[in-house]
């Protein structure tokens, strides 16, 4: 530590801080502020040079003027970390916020986080059931992938998220999950929800949970995932641990790196975000997966809410860029009364190819889902016919279809919020509601299926 | 303070000024005490601007930096094939041995193995006289790949000593009678092409097993294309399939900025894949560049150049070679960050103003040469283009459109149908059958083009009649129009439909492309006759030996049954008319 305090401010600009006649300061090094009132604020060093260092202060610069001293603290920021942070309640920035005892470090870890080579990196392939059927059967997730949550406000990507948060389990074992759970902005009420929800079944002994509220610093945002990826590799790499990361709403987060940038004077890219979110955020994405030589692995399960509910938009679509697919919640089926209202269009897990089958989830399953994906597809797309044409106009097959999307909403989609299906009656289920359609139209199902599960034309 | 060592003056994230050096424009430096590799990228009187190829954190002003003289090289010579590299050539898997599962900075690695012995078997003699470019010698480097030692570029004379054995990169194997000494090593500056003699106009398809693209929108080798498309909708499957079945002699492949299980299964899947044109496992012919999307963004501005040059570098044996680069966007976006830390003036959403050109530059180093040695080698070049929100009007998609010669659009409607490879034939486009028809002519069928023309304007009425079936209904449609919306429909699900993952599906040779075609024409005829003759549509299209032969695509050894499947379903229709 350097120990020195300079009082060399220049200028103070939205969430930055520019100083003068440092010695050298070294680029993302730990700064505190001491204030004319003697408040602390915490800040990082985005810019140095001989002339100029430019802070980046996490709490904001209310209240700071000409006068607050600074002081560098030689280092980049570091988490402590120990198995003791299981079952801790953290703040944006690490400080217990559970009224519990300081975290006794067992070591200390840089939170930008190296890259995982990617040649010692393990393809994902086991099998996660989260006992929700439209994931299970038609976005599989699968251990060690990073699969977001695209909402929008008003939807109940909450309820979601935490459902499969208690329910996800590997088939036929009870091996826990670690749940990270790092919340960016989120409301107080919201985070009320998962934390009652987490204490009232028990997980919250086996979480960690770093907590960045609506009204805490914005840029403070900009560290809270970065600390609890911190949390989770050490807990997955050094502990042997699976770490389910849940994080929430990266859209605050990338709010907060438009307001860093703008304050920074950097030409925006589209929608006035910077150039480099899609670096960003992959910085953040791609600390997920498996790596060889260790047991443990890191699931990640970001939610995002899209402005205005584009896909488009820049936040989605970054995401979807760098993640391993996507769940899409569907305002049509939410206003429908549908829980959960998962739209399976859009929908998509990239790594459900190699984790399905007849060694992991059932021998049909990859059969059953596209047949259900595309008679679903079909029927949708005859809604909009029949709005202009008819439910007469129709032929028998697709009446059929129409009517299955119906069933596939009803029956297949809905299920209460702690109904936790397993693999096999999620599939039954979708046998069962197959038989509406004549098999001569189901021709995306391999006879040897339909002769094995079918219910009423099985041999 | 001399010219060679000066201190850091600012850093701002990879972009870093010294001053006290002069430098050279693209010259290598060491920054920091760590010695971090980085390139000068600009000259300001004393100052040098250096991209930085590792993270910056903890880098002080004031730290030395140091001049290296060279310019950013790749080392080239045998142990290229089968290796996987960051985007400055330094080996992932050498990197795991010295810093683990992280990649840690400040650690150098050379790109070839410089202890490795390699069997070299001199091809000249003393005597010979050489000019550069010239074959010397030539190393088995795998099962399937003889590495051909050349002089490098610059490099001539006669030859005084030559000897054929056991050695290792950096020994010598040939000495000129002006004293140079020839390693099998060479280096190379990735920002400079490689020279040849001259370039050809390209006149060979390159074959990728995918019907929509052989068949409708054909790359020829040593040409360019570009596959834009939004999130999800195919643009690494389609990569990963012609870096599997394309017939090319070598493949680089780039993963640039994208995601890291990607590079991993391509790695454990390549070892096990067998090239259907040797034979042989696929990794025995590939080179991987894999920065992924959280490596730091300079090396991804280098890790194109890098893979380039490795091809140029096997084209120059007189190779056919193919690069796959996914995604080029990444490497645009990197170039956007380096230019707005250094406050360039933006062009369009603050992409620098040289960014067409850079993409220019890039795809010009594709083409079909006349090599020094005066072989036939080729680099065809297949981006990826990854368009914020899939709208192409943004600045990479069109700066790429502006140069390469086929468009591949991929389409997220196409994608959400589970339509796969969901490229649109519609907006799609090849400029290369002019100059490749021949070729299919004389090698395929001589009615080749004529089938393909046919197929193609069978989709654009389909096209055009869909529009009125959304107004009212396909059963208002008259008879022969709902056939041609059924052949339309057997062409969609029968030929442009091929899953990327099927053992089977996944690779179709020419000729199967063109007998698959032949026999949708053929049932488009057999179908019109029955319907002549009184069938019903209902019948004539539902005949199960047309399903047959639909769905025994995806067993073994089609090739040899689609004629007596068609010869069946003729039968069939014929049969369903008679009964009315
Ligand atoms: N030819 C194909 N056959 C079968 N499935 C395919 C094919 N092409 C794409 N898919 C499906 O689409 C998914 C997404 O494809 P892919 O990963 O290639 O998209 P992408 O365009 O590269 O997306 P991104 O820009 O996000 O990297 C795949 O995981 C696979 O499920
Ligand atoms: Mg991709």
């Amino acid at each position: 530590m350097s120990g020195k305090e300079y009082r060399t401010i220049t200028d103070v600009k939205g969430p930055l801080v520019f100083l003068e006649k440092t010695e050298p300061v070294a680029y993302g090094e730990i700064v505190q502020l001491r204030l004319t009132d003697g408040s602390m604020k915490n800040g990082q060093v985005l810019d140095t040079s001989d002339d100029m260092v430019v802070v980046q202060v996490f709490e904001g610069t209310a209240g700071v003027d000409l006068g607050t001293g600074v002081k560098f603290m030689g280092d980049v920021f570091k988490l402590p970390v120990s198995k003791d942070l299981i079952g801790r309640i953290l703040d944006g920035a690490g400080r217990p916020r559970d009224g519990g005892p300081a975290i006794v470090a067992e070591g200390e870890a840089d939170i930008i986080g190296a890259a995982i080579n990617p040649y010692s990196r393990q393809s994902p392939h086991d099998f996660i059931q989260t006992g929700i059927s439209a994931i299970d059967c038609c976005t599989t997730l699968v251990r060690g992938q990073k699969l977001p949550i695209f909402s929008a406000s008003g939807l109940p990507h909450n309820d979601i998220a935490l459902q499969i948060a208690r329910q996800a389990k590997l088939k036929d074992s009870d091996e826990e999950f670690i749940v990270v759970f790092c919340a960016m902005g989120i409301t107080a009420e919201e985070y009320n929800f998962f934390r009652s929800d987490l204490e009232r079944t028990g997980a919250l002994e086996n979480a960690v949970l770093f907590v960045n509220l609506a009204d805490d610093p914005a840029v403070e945002r900009l560290i809270t995932p970065r600390l609890a990826l911190t949390a989770a590799e050490y807990l997955a790499f050094e502990h042997d641990y699976h770490v389910l990361v849940v994080y929430t709403d990266v859209t605050n987060y990338c709010d907060a790196l438009r307001q860093i940038g703008a304050a920074r004077e950097e030409v925006p890219g589209r929608r006035g975000y910077p150039g480099y979110m899609y670096t960003d955020l992959a910085m953040l994405y791609e600390r997920a997966g498996l790596v060889k030589g260790k047991k443990g692995s890191i699931t990640q399960f970001p939610i995002l809410t899209m402005p205005g509910d584009d896909i488009t938009h820049p936040i989605p679509d970054l995401s979807g860029y760098i993640t391993e697919g996507q769940i899409v919640i569907s305002r049509e089926l939410h206003g429908s009364g549908i829980y959960p209202p998962i739209n399976v269009l859009p929908s998509l897990s990239r790594l459900m190819g190699g984790c399905i089958g007849e060694k992991t989830t059932r021998e049909d399953h990859k059969s059953v889902s596209d047949q259900m994906y595309a008679a679903y597809a079909q029927g949708r797309e005859l809604r909009g016919l029949v709005a202009i044409v008819g439910e007469d106009a129709l032929n028998e097959r697709d009446k059929q279809l129409l009517d299955f999307s119906g069933l596939f909403e009803d029956k297949f989609l809905r299920q209460s919020r702690d109904e936790d299906r397993s693999i096999d009656e999620t599939l039954d289920l979708c046998w069962d509601l197959m038989q509406n359609i004549s098999t001569k139209y189901l021709v995306r199902l391999d006879q040897k299926w339909i002769d094995k599960y079918h219910p009423t034309e099985k041999k | 303070m001399s010219d060679e060592n000066g201190v850091i003056y600012r850093i701002s994230g990879p972009v870093v000024t010294a001053t006290g050096i002069r430098s050279r424009m693209y010259e290598v430096v060491r920054v920091g005490h760590e010695g971090l590799m980085g390139e000068v990228i600009e000259l300001h009187g004393d100052k040098s601007v250096i991209q930085v190829y590792e993270d910056t954190s903890g880098i002080r002003p004031g730290e030395p930096v140091v001049r290296t003289g060279q310019t950013l090289s790749v080392q080239l010579g045998p142990g290229l094939l089968t290796q996987i590299y960051d985007g400055i050539q330094r080996p992932l898997p050498v990197l795991e041995k010295t810093m683990g599962t992280f990649i840690e900075r400040g650690v150098d690695a050379d790109g070839l193995d410089l202890e490795k012995i390699w069997d070299f078997e001199a091809t000249v003699s003393v005597g010979d006289e050489l000019e550069s470019g010239n074959v010397i010698g030539t190393v088995q480097e795998t099962e399937t790949i003889v590495h051909k030692v050349m002089l490098p570029p610059g490099t001539s004379g006669k030859v005084a000593s030559i000897e054929s054995g056991s050695f290792n990169v950096t020994q010598t194997v040939c000495t000129l009678d002006d004293g140079t000494e020839i390693q099998m090593m060479q280096k190379w500056p990735v920002r400079s092409p490689r020279p040849f003699k001259q370039k050809y106009a390209p006149d060979t398809p390159l074959v990728t097993g995918m019907r929509i693209l052989d068949f409708l929108f054909p790359l020829a080798k040593g040409g360019a294309a570009g596959i834009p498309g939004p999130f999800g909708s195919g643009k690494t499957v389609t990569q990963q399939s012609l870096a599997k079945y394309s017939d090319a002699q070598i493949v680089v492949y780039i993963g640039c900025g994208e995601r890291g299980n990607e590079m991993t299964e391509v790695l454990d899947e390549f070892p096990h894949l067998i090239d259907p044109n040797t034979g042989k496992p696929l990794m025995n012919r590939t080179v991987m560049i894999a920065n992924t999307s959280n490596m730091p963004v300079a090396a991804r501005e280098a890790s194109v150049y890098t893979g380039i040059t490795i091809a140029e570098y096997f084209r120059d044996m007189g190779y056919d070679v193919a690069l796959m680069a996914d995604s080029t966007s990444r490497w645009a976006e990197a170039m956007r960050e380096i230019s707005s830390r250094l406050e360039e003036m933006p062009g369009e959403e603050g992409y620098p103003a040289y960014l067409s050109s850079r993409l220019a530059e890039f795809y010009e180093r594709a083409g079909r040469v006349e090599t020094l040695e005066g072989e036939d080698g080729s680099v065809t070049v297949i981006g990826a283009v990854s368009p914020p929100g899939g709208d192409i009007s943004e600045p990479v998609s069109q700066g790429t459109l502006r140069i390469v010669k086929v468009f591949w659009g991929l389409d997220a409607g196409l994608a959400r149908q589970r339509h796969f490879p969901a490229i649109n034939w519609l907006s799609s486009y090849s400029l290369y059958p002019q100059s490749l028809d021949q070729w299919f002519r004389d090698n395929i069928a001589t009615d080749f083009p004529e089938i393909r023309t046919e197929i193609s304007s069978l989709l654009q009425v389909e096209a055009e009649l869909q529009e009125i079936v959304q107004l009212v209904g396909s059963d208002a449609l008259p008879v022969d129009q709902q056939l041609t919306l059924e052949v339309a429909r057997m062409i969609r699900e029968f030929f442009l439909q091929q899953n990327g993952f099927h053992d089977v599906d996944a690779y179709s040779g020419l000729e199967q492309q063109y007998k698959m075609a032949k026999a949708i024409l053929t049932f488009q005829d057999s179908a019109k006759k029955a319907l002549a003759a009184g069938g019903q549509l209902e019948d004539v299209v539902n005949v199960p030996a047309r399903t047959n032969l639909m769905r025994d695509r995806f067993e073994p050894g089609y090739l040899d049954r689609v004629d007596g499947l068609v010869d069946e379903m003729n039968k069939q229709i014929a049969a369903a008319a008679e009964e009315n």
